[in-house]
């Protein structure tokens, strides 16, 4: 199937053309949004790390800042640094024109300040939008893409109806030559058997395996309870009452496809190989749904029983719940209503054909309600505190 | 590849489909995903005094239970593991009779739990 996307230069396709500021730490932050407030259509993340972390968490921020420069969705950068933080801002942007797109990179304390730096990354910025602006859509195969699956504010209609779907429309994608990723580790636990069992390559599958041993043992070495923040006080007011229940309804997302492999946070699959991916992302949505972008998703695909406004920066987030009640009351978020299988009989393989016609056309350029709404939550993963 | 997953689905999307299209439109009061399941999850909120029946047995429904909460259809000693989707999902903290309500106040995980891990001596 062919869809109209933007080409880069690596070879891969994007699906929408964002001109994306980068801030290599929080110290960069606000003055990136000044920057981007002066040209219109430009986006700034709001990165709240990149300074005085270590180890671990360091790369993960690098990872994750590279990721969303490298991402198909992005078509220029601008990268700003304060100068003395711990990403420095010329080592990422000549990690992220690896992919060959326009970059560039600003450093406050090198300009002298707030006024001159935005001056001159407004500048910069204006000129690399006109350049996006005729950049046209091209056809592209389907293979190259890459939907990242999320479920938040889960209730127990996401397991029934509206994960099944995703699965479905994730098994169509992945048997089109595409490829797919589940993630949130924590909501693995208690279904991590039944996943492991289709990893075909034995090394993947331990990886996997100590992926969700790595996020019981955090709990466990806390002396904390999980049940403190998972699940949440929404998951049980809607009826889900253990950790075990959430993760066997979140597991449906991944349909039935085989694993191709185990991704760490923000990493890229494999080039060559598409497929079903696991990655190892927290519960928390918006860390998780940055990952997988950081990760090259070009779309996602997010179930909700309570419903929740969720978007991203860079990637279009469609959204699906199987609570008829929810799709009513949140209905300038909600994309499509799941909640059909419970109370009108239609079947998974009917609401998952329609989500997936719904993804092609979100591809092809289609705004989702959580674009059309401006919803663009960003979150890095964190695994300890800032020294 | 093992297929016990897509066919498990399978047969829920089937048997799904099945019981929503014998003329009863309005929702089915209770679901049972799987067939080793000792809980069923109300597609509806259901009233105390209620009979539900599913797969032709009827369920007195001892308590008020909120819609997409669930109820056990066996009864469960203090201990006894709860199934849904054919998985333990958790132990039971008390004796739950058929026809309860099951969720946090009766139910608990079994994993994550550092809170049942004995603290280590300070070294």
């Amino acid at each position: 199937m062919k869809l109209m996307g933007y080409f880069r230069p690596n070879g891969r396709f994007g699906i929408r053309n964002h001109l994306l500021v980068i801030p290599t730490s929080v110290c960069a932050s606000d003055t990136a949004d000044k920057i981007a407030a002066q040209v219109p259509g430009a986006i700034a993340i709001p990165n709240q790390h990149g300074c005085c972390q270590i180890g671990s968490d360091l790369t993960l921020t690098q990872n994750t800042l590279a990721g969303f420069g490298k991402n198909p969705n992005v078509g220029a950068v601008l990268v700003v640094g304060l100068g003395c933080d711990g990403i420095q801002a010329r080592p990422l942007a000549e990690e992220i024109a690896t992919t060959g797109k326009p970059v560039k990179y600003l450093v406050i304390q090198e300009e002298g300040g707030t006024p001159n730096t935005v001056a001159k990354g407004a500048a910069w910025a204006a000129e690399m939008m006109r350049e996006l602006s005729v950049q046209q859509r091209v056809p592209f195969d389907i293979s190259a893409i890459t939907l990242a699956l999320e479920c938040g504010g889960s209730d127990p209609t996401s397991g029934l109806a509206s994960n099944p779907a995703i699965g479905y429309a994730s098994d169509k994608l992945v048997a089109m030559g595409g490829s797919s990723i589940l993630s949130e580790t924590t909501e693995v636990i208690g279904a991590e058997h039944l996943l492991a069992k289709r990893f075909a390559d034995p090394v993947q599958r331990e990886k996997f395996l100590n992926q969700v041993r790595a996020v019981e043992q955090r709990a466990i070495a806390m002396g904390e309870d999980l049940r403190s923040g998972q699940p949440t006080p929404g998951n049980k007011a809607g009826g889900l009452s253990t950790i075990e229940e959430k993760s066997l309804g979140c597991m449906y997302k991944a349909g039935t496809s085989p694993f191709e492999g185990a991704l760490d946070y923000a990493q890229e699959r494999p080039r060559g190989r598409t497929g079903l991916y696991f990655m190892d992302t927290p519960g928390q949505d918006i860390d998780s749904i940055t990952g997988m972008v950081a990760g090259g998703a070009q779309i996602v695909v997010f179930s909700t029983g309570r419903g929740t406004p969720t978007g991203s920066p860079i990637a279009p987030v469609i959204k699906i719940t199987g609570n008829d009640a929810t799709y009513r009351r949140m209905i300038d978020h909600m994309d499509i209503n799941a909640g059909r299988i419970i109370t009108e009989g239609a079947t998974v393989p009917e609401i998952g054909e329609e989500l997936f016609q719904l993804m092609v056309e979100v591809c092809n350029g289609r705004q989702t309600k959580a674009e059309s709404l401006g919803h663009r939550e960003f979150g890095i993963y964190k695994l300890t505190g800032t020294f | 590849m093992d297929l016990s997953l897509y066919k498990s689905l399978w047969e829920w999307y089937t048997r799904h489909r099945f019981r929503l299209t014998k003329g009863e439109r309005a929702m089915n009061a209770i679901l049972h995903v799987n067939p080793k399941d000792n809980l069923v999850t109300c597609l509806r909120d259901l009233h105390q005094g209620e009979q539900v029946t599913l797969d032709g047995v009827t369920y007195t429904v001892e308590q008020e239970i909120p819609q997409f909460h669930k109820m056990a259809v066996e009864n469960i000693p203090a201990g006894g593991y709860a199934y849904k989707y054919g998985e333990v999902i958790g132990r039971a903290t008390q004796d739950i009779r058929v026809g309860e309500h099951v969720h946090v106040h009766n139910l608990e995980s079994t994993r994550g739990r550092g809170d049942k891990v004995q603290p280590k001596e300070e070294v």
